[in-house]
């Protein structure tokens, strides 16, 4: 690992844009349709998970030379669950009102796979430096892309922002975009974005490698 | 890496079995090594749990007793202060100061003189997704429901949730009929839904359109809660009056 | 406690508030599974059957809790067992049915991190439900799992010789079918009464 290329700052941004855990691993999609029908359901649920995976990666990489491998996925676990456990107790005591939104889903933070594919992939391998600027990257990208699903939907369904009102009465909801079939379909759309571009770029770059391949020809 | 795990295993003292697993060669993994990880782990998890949890037990129980205190003021017109009772068949209302799981309670409020304002129950009951929990103020004076209020629904938003927010349905509620027969034994008329501007009684509940069975369900909550409570409260007033 | 019918917990858990397609719990294997129906079914059975053994453990470990009034470990018990029965369930498919075992691959230890088996454990409790609901509550969960997992890869299947634009194939696609299922079992509302 001391060989490696990347630096720092490059295990941060990763995690944001081009390995960005929703668009593009499509991981952890159970909280992400779930809470998104607003945008601050979205932003809370997204730091609450940024947190647990910042904190785990941070204990893991810690512990990792200390925890035999063939417990390593239930201590991760323990580690993991430990942390929602007192998330779950800090947002109850921050506002009632956010916990019962969130319902259980802050609970099932321990189930989400991109935590524990982090570890696994990640934390158990690397410094402690290296797995909490991932961990950021990647929390900071999770939450990012839960305030994309939960501003479109609440923009749509509810007509307003942050709970703030954004059109005129006569605005029409679509209440469709709250309920769950909501969720599937801007992720759907979110995806189609996220594909479209990528194939747009890999077009150009096979257009550019042929001019270049005809212009050696001759 | 090596190197550090060794030094590290002399530094923590190096008890008999790693000793003897290290000069065997590293792998495979000594239980002990797997029981010390796992272990120490534990503990220190749990240690983690529990202090978080007694620094925010008290925050918590107070956020939760402002909302239901809000939530009985709301459902009370007039009242400012309020004290829990349970229910202890067949005496009657005693006050409540644990709340131990499975007890009835019932919440009194009383205005800035003391007088009693009425009462606030909750009840629940199946709507049209999920359980809807409601807390609702009866009020002996009129006889009658002065106010309800929505604790907990997962109705359709934007149908079946305007339970919450229509304001032709919550007009039902600033004086929903409630009084007893003769013998003081059940409601005279039961609370009953009726389609959107047809209600005539003031025992009806005025339904919304394009929420049926939402409105049909507030309405069917607040009839069987009340069958069972006004009787009874009613029978048992002088026991809410003695307090303050 | 609750005093709900069983057929209504039945129905309510099965079509009325379906795991996946209502509360978006288990997506991660019913994205990854969807793609052919016999994995699926097979999928489905050993969620269903995971979930079932679960619902009962963490009934026990609810009451063992509130007995010795320790509410801050449920998360941590809930999940440890959890684990335990996803490597109890996957020892005994090893043992009596390779095939099976082959089929489900990596998707059987990836039921530990199924939200929708940690998500029952969670709700029955939050619902007060007893023993004979909890049993009924994880039975319906498990086929409204079975079934959306199903329906979709049904769908998936058709598709596959279908010409969908391109940047439309795979999960995109998944998800937009999930989103019209999830419309239609919206009919299913108001059923359990």
């Amino acid at each position: 690992m001391a060989t490696s290329t990347k630096t720092t700052t490059d295990e941060f941004i990763k995690g944001l844009w081009k390995e960005n855990p929703v668009f593009v691993q499509v991981l952890g999609m159970c909280p992400v349709l779930a809470v998104s029908n607003t945008a601050i359901n979205a932003l809370a649920m997204g730091l609450a998970t940024a947190f647990v995976l910042i904190m785990s990666n941070i204990v893991v990489s810690l512990l990792r030379s200390f925890i035999p491998k063939e417990v390593r996925i239930a201590t991760y676990i323990l580690v993991i669950a430990t942390f929602v456990t007192v998330v779950d107790y800090v947002i109850q005591a921050i506002s009632l009102d956010l916990y019962k939104a969130l319902g259980a889903f802050i609970s099932l933070i321990v189930v989400n796979c991109l935590i524990l594919g982090r570890a696994e992939a990640f934390a158990s391998k690397n410094t402690v430096v290296r797995s909490t600027m991932d961990g950021l990257g990647m929390g900071i990208g999770f939450a990012f892309a839960l305030l994309c699903l939960g501003a479109v939907r609440e923009i749509l369904g509810s007509g307003s922002l942050f709970g703030v009102e954004l059109f005129h009465d006569s605005f029409q909801d679509w209440v469709v975009m709250v309920l769950p079939s909501g969720g599937f379909f801007t992720l759907a759309g979110w995806l189609l974005l996220f594909n479209w571009m990528k194939q747009r770029k890999a077009k150009k770059e096979q257009s550019a490698a042929l001019t270049l391949a005809g212009e050696a020809a001759q | 890496m090596v190197p550090a795990d060794r030094v590290r295993d002399e530094e923590q003292g190096g008890i008999d079995v790693s000793n003897a697993e290290l000069s065997a060669g590293a792998p495979p993994t000594s239980t002990w090594h797997m029981y010390r990880a796992m272990v120490g782990i534990g503990v220190c998890c749990g240690l983690l749990i529990v202090s978080v949890y007694q620094v925010t037990l008290p925050v918590i129980e107070r956020n939760k007793a402002e909302a239901l205190q809000a939530a009985i003021f709301d459902v009370l017109p007039g009242a400012v202060t309020s004290t829990t009772y349970r229910l202890q068949e067949p005496d009657g209302f005693q006050v409540s100061e644990g709340k131990d799981a499975g007890e009835q309670l019932v919440y009194a409020g009383y205005d800035d003189e003391h007088a009693l304002v009425g009462i606030a129950v909750e009840a629940h009951g199946m709507g049209y997704q999920d359980v809807i929990r409601l807390i609702y103020g009866y009020s002996f004076e009129n006889d009658a429901i002065v106010g309800i209020r929505v604790l907990e629904s997962k109705e359709t938003p934007g149908l079946g949730d305007r339970i919450e927010t229509d304001p032709d349905f919550l007009e039902n509620f600033k004086r929903l009929d409630v009084s007893l027969t003769d013998d003081q034994t059940t409601l005279a008329n039961a609370i009953v839904p009726v389609k959107h501007g047809e209600k005539t009684h003031p025992w009806q509940v005025d339904g919304i359109t394009g929420a049926t069975i939402s409105s049909k369900a507030i309405a069917n909550i607040l009839d069987q809660s009340a069958e069972f409570w006004v009787p009874r409260m009613h029978a048992k007033r002088a026991d809410f009056e003695g307090q303050e | 406690m609750n005093q709900e019918p069983l057929w209504s917990i039945f129905i309510n858990a099965s079509l009325v508030n379906n795991f996946v397609l209502a509360y978006f719990l288990g997506i991660c294997p019913f994205l990854g599974v969807s793609s052919k129906l016999d994995t699926a079914a097979r999928m489905g059975g050993a969620v269903t059957f995971v979930m079932f053994v679960s619902s009962i453990c963490a009934f026990g470990i609810q009451l063992l809790l509130v007995a010795i009034d320790a509410p801050y470990l449920k998360l941590i018990s809930f999940i440890a067992v959890i684990a335990s029965t996803v490597q109890l369930v996957e020892m005994f498919i090893k043992k009596f049915s390779p095939a099976l075992f082959r089929a489900l691959g990596i998707f059987l230890p990836l039921i530990t991190t199924n939200c929708a088996i940690l998500g029952l454990a969670l709700f029955q409790t939050n619902k007060g439900y007893g023993f004979l609901q909890c049993i009924v509550y994880a039975l319906g969960a498990g086929a409204g799992f079975t079934l959306a997992l199903v329906l979709i890869a049904g769908l998936r299947e058709k598709l596959e010789l279908a010409e969908v634009p391109e940047v439309t194939r795979g999960t995109a696609l998944a998800l937009m079918l999930a989103g019209l299922l999830s419309v239609s079992f919206m009919g299913f509302g108001g059923l359990g009464g």
